[in-house]
């Protein structure tokens, strides 16, 4: 078997760029379903002004989504050959019904929410942007139904297929349902939810700190803030902690590298930070003590097991998933602390003029992200060596018919293509920003627009909608 | 074995699918500089396709999961074997989306006709390569015992797919510009009616070549027609709906016309299909290495469950897909949400 470790770097940059853009679109969607439903309540002009004004950087990210995930549809069959035929009849349904279910959903719509703002009433427009977000969702939903396949496989046997051993499909619904499926999928939503909140906090504290439209940048943080808050909470006390007890029972190898635990034990510490020595097996840092086993079985008593319990064979890169997991709890626990700060700015009212706490709110929207991908690391670090856990070896999955140097070629296009792509991003995200909410729409001219399927589909919606 | 050939079917229906909605974004791109002639018109030409080409795109993502689930071993030997030349594919989809998200960014003519370019070739490209592919699919590839394809990218440039490239461009510009006579008005009609029958004529020439050598390949594709001679109803419709298109243009009969084209579009996949069946890859080398629609699909049970998916589905597809054209019917008119 060739070296893989090109065919990593290169799933782990497209992966990882593209894992940008998802979350964006679940959290900032979020918020522009509420911008919707407000304006279809209220019809005050100004949620519809925040609905123009958020929709546009709607499309730019999913632009890119779209553009960085079709490189993925592709991609684990130009890299992991000997991947896609062992698990074709298994992982291959999950995507394509991701393709039938969700994407066409949220790619048919999207004109009608980008395109639609001048065109549509705010009911039509709320639906349209609903079938997008929903469809965002279901997306989320099969991908990670997809990935924890990958993580803790069911439903499934081994059987001789024409080139080798392959996965084939017993039961659909344990295919479906395996044992991480639901925790890692909430866990994934409300992390991206958290996204969408501190984006949109972002931009309106950064209006603030510079006193522009000030009030439309209230209203959005009055939106935006008290879903972060509570979502942090929520994150790190239910849905991240969730993950302890699914990890220990379905991957406890998995879990002892997050932790850096050598030995099994009961009372095992939970780190706030550290160092994984694996030449001389210790593990030394500042913890918690007893908090892991309380975290995974309730109760300091619960034992768990070690890295020693397992061949060496079977770790991974224990250091980096130990860095990368600690990071993502040490920012998660960080986000709880932000909303206690922003709760008590708010309950002393001194949340809108308080530079510090908009200069925090401003940065804040990169820290969750980093906070994301860091979960997202240790999910896909802690997998290995595995690519199908227990089952198929990523050293042995890789397309056997390529050599180093075309994958060297490729891995080097796309670095310099993402390069490019993530300057267009922020420039072009920016440059939205910078150019602030569009001018409160006329209520007389919303009035006009098609606002139910029969005025859509029974007179020409051109006529009512010209823009001059 | 009947999912099987039920699943083929579907998977030529996602993949003409594709290239029937996205080929006229294509064929926009290409048309762009050849229609367009000042910034306006450029924007008109861009705006035509504005809402719907990312949904259009999407249709290639679908085309991706369908292949991993119900043929998983084509999935993996042709990605595989194309590799570098998948890798330029995925490059100029990359292109034109940052080409469509960028160019009206910044009013500067010079950044503006810049970006209009990487649009065009980007566009080109796309169609370029996918029919460089097919090409390759058609006259074979070697494949070892393993599925494995062996042949570097420079042996994916044979004359045969180069020539199927140029049909490929040809056909989605003369798409395009037939999706655009619904789309224009005024001075950009005109001219989009002047370049469609030229086009039609250039796509004819070359379209005739291509059947003559496919003909002469080594592969016997003229056997399976002689086979099932009830398959020979689609190249046979296919050359009736060109004629209809070509009458179409000529009454100004726009919205006939374009159906027309995209009808022939179907067909002409169905014809590539039904010449292959039930062949999907096939081996150049040794036929029984070739890849087919039984020792390269997924097992029935997965095929089965695909099936209720797709039944579930589509039918949701087909609808708001066609929904949201009739929405944005008519011609372009430039407002605050355009490109």
């Amino acid at each position: 078997m060739r070296d893989v470790i090109l065919d990593r770097i290169q799933f782990g940059l497209t992966a990882s760029f593209h894992f940008i853009f998802p979350p964006l679109s679940l959290g900032v969607g979020l918020m522009l379903m509420i911008f919707g439903i407000q304006s279809v309540r209220t019809k005050d002009p100004k949620w519809r002004q925040l609905s123009m004004f958020w929709v546009r950087i709607y499309g730019l990210i999913f632009a890119m989504g779209v553009a960085t995930g079709i490189v993925m549809e592709f991609e684990f069959g130009t890299n992991w050959s000997v991947y896609s035929r062992y698990v074709g009849n298994v992982f291959g349904s999950l995507l394509a019904a991701e393709g039938i279910f969700a994407f066409m959903l949220e790619g048919g719509f999207l004109g009608l929410m980008l395109f639609g703002s001048s065109r549509l009433g705010n009911k039509m427009w709320l639906f349209a942007t609903s079938m997008v977000v929903i469809g965002a969702h279901f997306s989320a939903t099969w991908i990670i139904m997809a990935n924890s396949w990958m993580q803790t496989p069911r439903g499934y046997e081994i059987t001789q297929g024409p080139n080798g051993p392959m996965a084939v499909m017993t039961n659909f619904s344990e295919v479906v349902f395996t044992p991480s499926f639901i925790p890692r999928l909430l866990h994934v939503i409300v992390a991206s939810w958290m996204l969408g909140a501190a984006m949109v906090a972002s931009v309106s504290a950064w209006y603030l700190l510079k006193q522009r439209h000030v009030e439309i940048a209230k209203t959005m943080m009055r939106v935006s803030l008290p879903i972060f808050c509570v979502l942090a909470v929520l994150q790190v006390s239910v849905f991240g902690a969730q993950q302890a007890t699914v990890v220990a029972k379905e991957q406890p190898v998995k879990l002892a590298s997050m932790e850096g635990l050598w030995e099994t034990r009961d009372c095992a510490p939970l780190y706030l930070f550290g160092w994984v020595d694996t030449a001389n097996e210790t593990t030394s840092g500042v913890s918690i003590p007893c908090m892991l086993s309380i975290l995974v079985g309730f109760t300091p008593d619960t034992e768990i097991q070690g890295l020693n319990a397992f061949p060496d064979d079977e770790y991974p890169n224990i250091n980096l998933v130990f860095q990368v997991y600690h990071a993502m709890i040490d920012l998660g626990m960080l986000f709880v602390g932000v909303s206690a700060l922003v709760a008590f700015m708010a309950w002393r009212r001194k949340l809108f003029t308080s530079k510090l706490v908009l200069r925090i709110l401003v940065v804040n929207v990169g820290l969750v992200f980093a906070a994301i991908i860091a979960g997202w690391w240790t999910a896909e670090f802690g997998r290995q060596p595995w690519i199908v856990w227990d089952q198929l070896r990523t050293a042995d999955a890789a397309s056997p018919n390529l050599s180093m140097t075309t994958v060297a070629i490729s891995l080097t296009g796309f670095v310099i293509v993402y390069s490019v792509l993530l300057v267009v991003f922020f420039w072009l995200l920016n440059q939205k920003i910078q150019a602030g909410p569009p001018d409160p729409p006329d209520a007389e001219k919303i009035e006009s627009l098609p606002d139910s399927f029969g005025e859509i589909f029974a007179r020409k919606p051109r006529a009512s909608s010209r823009v001059g | 074995m009947w999912l099987n050939q039920l699943w083929f079917v579907l998977y030529v229906v996602i993949i003409a699918g594709y290239v029937i909605l996205d080929g006229f974004d294509l064929g926009v791109g290409m048309l762009s500089p050849i229609i367009g002639r000042s910034d306006h018109d450029k924007r008109v030409l861009l705006n035509s396709i504005g809402p719907v080409w990312d949904g259009n795109e999407v249709w290639l993502v679908l085309g991706g999961g369908a292949l991993f689930a119900a043929f998983p071993f084509v999935y993996a030997s042709l990605f595989s074997g194309f590799y570098l030349a998948l890798m330029a594919v995925l490059l100029v989809l990359i292109m034109r989306a940052v080409a469509i998200e960028f160019r009206s960014k910044r009013p500067s003519a010079r950044w503006r006709s810049t970006w209009d370019w990487f649009f065009t070739i980007s566009s080109a490209g796309i169609a370029f390569l996918l029919g460089v592919a097919l090409g390759n699919i058609l006259r074979g590839v070697p494949i070892d015992d393993q599925g494995n394809l062996t042949v570097d990218f420079f042996g994916l440039l044979s004359p045969y797919a180069l020539l199927l490239g140029v049909a490929s461009v040809l056909m989605l510009a003369l798409h395009g510009g037939i999706y655009l006579t619904m789309k224009l008005s005024d001075e950009l009609l005109e001219r989009v009616e002047r370049l469609v029958p030229r086009l039609m004529a250039a796509f004819f020439v070359v379209m005739t070549a291509v059947i003559v050598w496919t003909l002469f390949l080594p592969e016997d594709f003229a056997q399976n027609f002689r086979d099932r001679p009830w398959t020979a109803v689609f190249p046979a419709a296919a050359f009736v709906a060109v004629l209809v298109a070509w009458r179409s243009i000529a009454a100004g009969a726009h919205g006939r016309a374009f159906v027309a084209s995209a009808t022939m579009i179907g067909l002409l996949m169905a014809s590539v299909a039904a010449a292959l069946y039930p062949v999907m890859l096939p081996a150049s080398n040794d036929a029984a290495n070739s890849l087919t629609i039984y020792n390269a699909a997924s097992e029935q049970a997965t095929l089965t469950v695909m099936l209720v998916v797709a039944v579930v589905g589509m039918p949701f597809v087909l609808l708001y897909t066609a929904g949201v054209y009739y929405f944005f019917r008519g011609r372009v008119q430039l407002d605050e949400d355009s490109y």
